[in-house]
C-alpha cells in the first residue's frame, strides 16, 4: 500500500459530500435479491467468530474513460486492504484469476470464480470528469451464482478518491456481515516525538487505515486525549498551553479553538461530548479532589455530577445520552461506575480483580470497553453495561484507552511495550485480529470519528 | 543543565505564557484563531533564566534544590506522605518562609503504570498533599499553585521499578516574580 500515492495533491479543504446513487443496472431477479438481503450463503456472523476468512476477489476496477485510468487499480487495492484488515476476509490475488473484468456490464463468469474458490466477487468502474469522479461497484455471491444487492454509485471529488474506496468497502462489508461499516471514518490521535522525559505531543487526524495524516497542533504545548464529536465536526482535547491542563474545543473545518470549562485555580481534563454534541462531560481537579462536571457548550451552564473526596474521571456517555460510565477510586481502587447523565446515585459495575479505568460505551449501546490492570499487566476488555460477562481482549506491558469503531465491532487503543514507543493497535470485539495501525511515528490516545456522511 | 534547572525554566516559561494569554482564549466570542489555526502560542519565546546561586548559601535556590531537596516520592497509587517526605517538606517550609520573595509551583507526577486520565488526577492529589503539609508548616497558601503532569513528564524513562519509584513524585519549583 505504501507505494500508492494520490495522483492529485492532498487538499486541506473539506471534502465535498459524496453523492450516493442506486443504479438500476439489474432489473431482473428481484426475488433473489430480496432473499439475499436477509439470508443466503454469503454471510459472516461477526459475533460467532470467524475461523476461516471468506475468500474474495476484487479485480482492478474498470476505467470507463482515460481520466479514470490512474484510479482503477488503486481503488480495488483500497477495498482489498480494508476487507483483508478485518480478518474476516482473504483476498485471492489477481495472479490467480481466470476471468478478466474488462467491462462493468459484462456477465460474470461464475464458473471461473468458483474454480479459484472465490466466494465473493467485487467489480467496479471509475470515470473522471475534471476534478469529479464517479465510482460504481457490484457484489456477486459466487457460491449461489447471483448478484448480491443492487449496484451502487458514488460521486465526489478526485481529492477524495480513497474515500470512494472506503464507501465501496463499507457497502460490501455491510451486505456480507449485516453490520454497519467503519472504513469511511477518521481517527484523531496524539503523534509523539522526542525523548520520553520531554516528549513532544501533537494533535493529528488520519483516515482509519492510517492514510491522509494531518496535524492539528505544532507540538509546543503538551496535548493529551483528543475526542471526536458524534457529528464529526469538532474535537475536545486537553492541553497544557498556559501551564496547567485545560480543555480546548476545536472546529475541524476552520481549526478555530477555544478554552471551555476552565476555572482559575483548577485543572480540567478528560472531556467527552454528549451524543448530541450540545454539552461535554469532564473532570475538574481542585484541592486534590477530582469530580465530574457537565457543561452546556452553548450557554456555558455548568452542573457538578459527582461530589466525593476521591477521583472521578474518564467519563463516557451512553449512546442515548441518558447515562454516564466513569472510573472512580471511591472504594479504594479504581473501578467503573454508571450514573444518570445529570448526576445522581452511581452504581458500581466492575467487581473483578485489579484496577479498571477509561470506560467507553459502545456506539451500539451493548458493551462498555475499558482498560484493566492486574498483576503488572494491562488489558483492553469489554463487559455488558451492567458489568456482567467481562472479557479481556488483549494483554501487554501497557494497553490503555480503548475507542470504538463507528459500528461497535472494532476497538482501537494505545499499546506500549516495555521500553518501546507507544503505537496504535486495533482488535475486534471477539478478541481476534489484533493488528497495528500504521502511523508516521510513535502515537497514542486514538479516538474514532463517526462514519462520515 | 540538570533536570531540575530545566524544569524551573520550563515552569517559568509556562507561567509567562499564562500571563500573556488570559484564560478564555482570544476574541470576544471566545474563539481563538491561533495564527495558523491550532498552532497556538507556546513557551518558547518566554524563557527567563534565574541565578541558582551557591548551594552553600542557605538562601540560594541551589541550596533548596540540592541540600533540602525539591521533591518527595510516593508509593504506588498513593498520595500519603512518607516520613522521609515529611522531613523534606519541613525543610522546604523553613526555606520558603525565610525566602518569601519566591512563588511556588507544586508539580504532581505519576509513574507510567496507570491510565493517562487517572494519573493526571493522581498527580493533582499528590501536589495537594504537599500543599497541605507546607501550609501546616506555615507557608502561605496563596504563594502556592499546583499542576499535575500525570505520567507525561517522567524523570527516568526505564520500564523498571527503580525508574517508576523516581517518577512518582511531587516537585516544589520556586521562582521569582512569577506568582501570576
Amino acid at each position: 500500500m505504501s507505494a500508492i500515492t494520490p495522483p492529485v495533491p492532498h487538499s486541506r479543504a473539506r471534502l465535498a459530500p459524496l453523492v450516493l446513487a442506486v443504479l438500476t443496472l439489474v432489473a431482473a431477479s428481484f426475488a433473489a435479491l430480496a432473499a439475499n438481503a436477509q439470508s443466503g450463503p454469503l454471510r459472516i456472523e461477526i459475533t460467532e467468530g470467524v475461523i476461516e476468512p471468506m475468500p474474495f476477489a476484487v479485480p482492478s476496477f474498470v476505467a470507463e474513460n482515460s481520466g479514470g485510468g490512474q484510479y482503477a487499480e488503486q481503488l480495488s487495492r483500497v477495498v482489498a486492504a480494508n476487507l483483508t484488515n478485518t480478518g474476516l476476509f482473504r483476498e485471492i490475488p489477481a495472479s490467480a484469476h481466470i476471468s478478466r473484468i474488462t467491462s462493468f456490464d459484462a456477465p460474470v463468469q461464475y464458473a471461473d470464480w468458483r474454480a479459484i474458490n472465490a466466494q465473493a466477487l467485487i467489480t467496479g468502474a471509475v470515470s473522471v470528469q475534471g476534478n469529479r469522479m464517479s465510482v460504481k461497484f457490484r457484489l456477486f455471491d459466487i457460491v449461489s451464482g447471483r448478484q448480491m444487492g443492487d449496484g451502487l454509485q458514488f460521486q465526489g471529488s478526485t481529492d477524495a478518491w480513497r474515500r470512494m474506496g472506503h464507501k465501496v468497502s463499507d457497502a460490501v462489508y455491510s451486505r456480507i456481515t449485516g453490520e454497519g461499516g467503519y472504513f469511511d471514518s477518521r481517527v484523531v490521535f496524539v503523534a509523539e516525538s522526542g525523548p520520553r522525559e520531554n516528549r513532544v505531543k501533537r494533535l493529528a487526524v488520519m483516515d482509519q487505515d492510517g492514510f491522509n495524516v494531518e496535524y492539528l497542533s505544532d507540538g509546543r504545548a503538551l496535548v493529551i486525549a483528543p475526542r471526536f464529536s458524534q457529528q464529526g465536526d469538532r474535537i475536545l482535547y486537553t492541553s497544557y498551553e498556559g501551564g496547567t491542563p485545560r480543555i480546548f474545543l476545536m472546529e475541524l473545518a476552520s481549526m478555530r479553538r477555544q478554552v471551555v470549562g476552565d476555572q482559575p485555580g483548577t485543572m480540567t481534563f478528560a472531556p467527552r461530548f454528549s451524543p448530541d454534541g450540545s454539552s461535554m462531560i469532564y473532570s475538574l481537579s481542585v484541592g486534590g479532589t477530582t469530580d465530574l462536571y457537565r457543561l452546556n457548550l452553548s450557554n456555558g451552564q455548568r452542573i457538578q455530577l459527582t461530589n466525593a473526596p476521591s477521583i472521578a474521571t474518564a467519563p463516557s456517555f451512553s449512546p442515548d445520552g441518558r447515562q454516564v460510565v466513569f472510573e472512580s477510586d471511591r472504594s479504594g481502587t479504581s473501578q467503573l461506575y454508571v450514573m444518570p447523565a445529570n448526576g445522581g446515585e452511581a452504581r458500581r459495575i466492575s467487581f473483578g480483580q485489579g484496577r479498571y479505568g477509561t470506560p467507553v460505551w459502545s456506539p451500539r449501546g451493548d458493551l462498555i470497553a475499558f482498560t484493566k490492570s492486574h498483576q503488572g499487566r494491562f488489558h483492553i476488555g469489554v463487559m455488558r453495561t451492567d458489568g456482567s460477562e467481562e472479557r479481556l481482549l488483549t494483554a501487554s506491558f501497557l494497553d490503555e484507552g480503548p475507542t470504538w469503531a463507528p459500528n461497535g465491532r472494532v476497538i482501537m487503543f494505545t499499546r506500549e511495550t516495555a521500553g518501546g514507543d507507544p503505537a496504535l493497535w486495533s482488535v475486534d470485539v471477539s478478541g481476534r485480529n489484533l493488528r497495528r495501525i500504521p502511523t508516521p511515528g510513535p502515537a497514542s490516545d486514538p479516538a474514532w470519528s463517526p462514519l462520515r456522511p | 543543565m540538570n533536570v531540575t534547572t530545566k524544569m524551573l525554566m520550563l515552569v517559568a516559561a509556562l507561567a509567562l505564557a499564562a500571563c500573556n494569554n488570559p484564560r478564555g482564549g482570544g476574541g470576544a466570542d471566545g474563539w481563538d484563531d491561533g495564527g495558523a489555526g491550532g498552532f497556538g502560542p507556546g513557551g518558547a519565546g518566554g524563557i527567563s533564566s534565574g541565578a541558582l546561586g551557591d548551594p552553600n548559601d542557605p538562601n540560594s535556590v541551589a541550596h533548596f534544590q540540592q541540600r533540602i531537596g525539591d521533591r518527595v516520592f510516593f508509593e504506588t497509587d498513593a498520595s500519603t506522605l512518607t516520613d522521609t517526605a515529611r522531613q523534606t517538606l519541613a525543610g522546604q517550609a523553613r526555606w520558603l518562609t525565610a525566602n518569601p520573595q519566591y512563588a511556588i509551583m507544586i508539580e504532581g507526577h505519576a509513574d507510567e503504570r496507570g491510565t493517562r486520565e487517572y494519573n493526571v488526577a493522581l498527580g493533582a492529589r499528590r501536589a495537594n498533599a504537599v500543599v497541605q503539609y507546607l501550609v501546616s508548616q506555615g507557608v502561605q497558601s496563596n504563594r502556592m499553585r499546583t499542576v499535575s503532569y500525570g505520567k507525561e513528564r517522567p524523570v527516568e524513562a526505564c520500564p523498571e521499578t527503580r525508574c517508576w519509584n523516581l517518577n512518582r513524585r511531587a516537585v516544589t519549583v520556586v521562582s521569582t516574580g512569577l506568582s501570576g
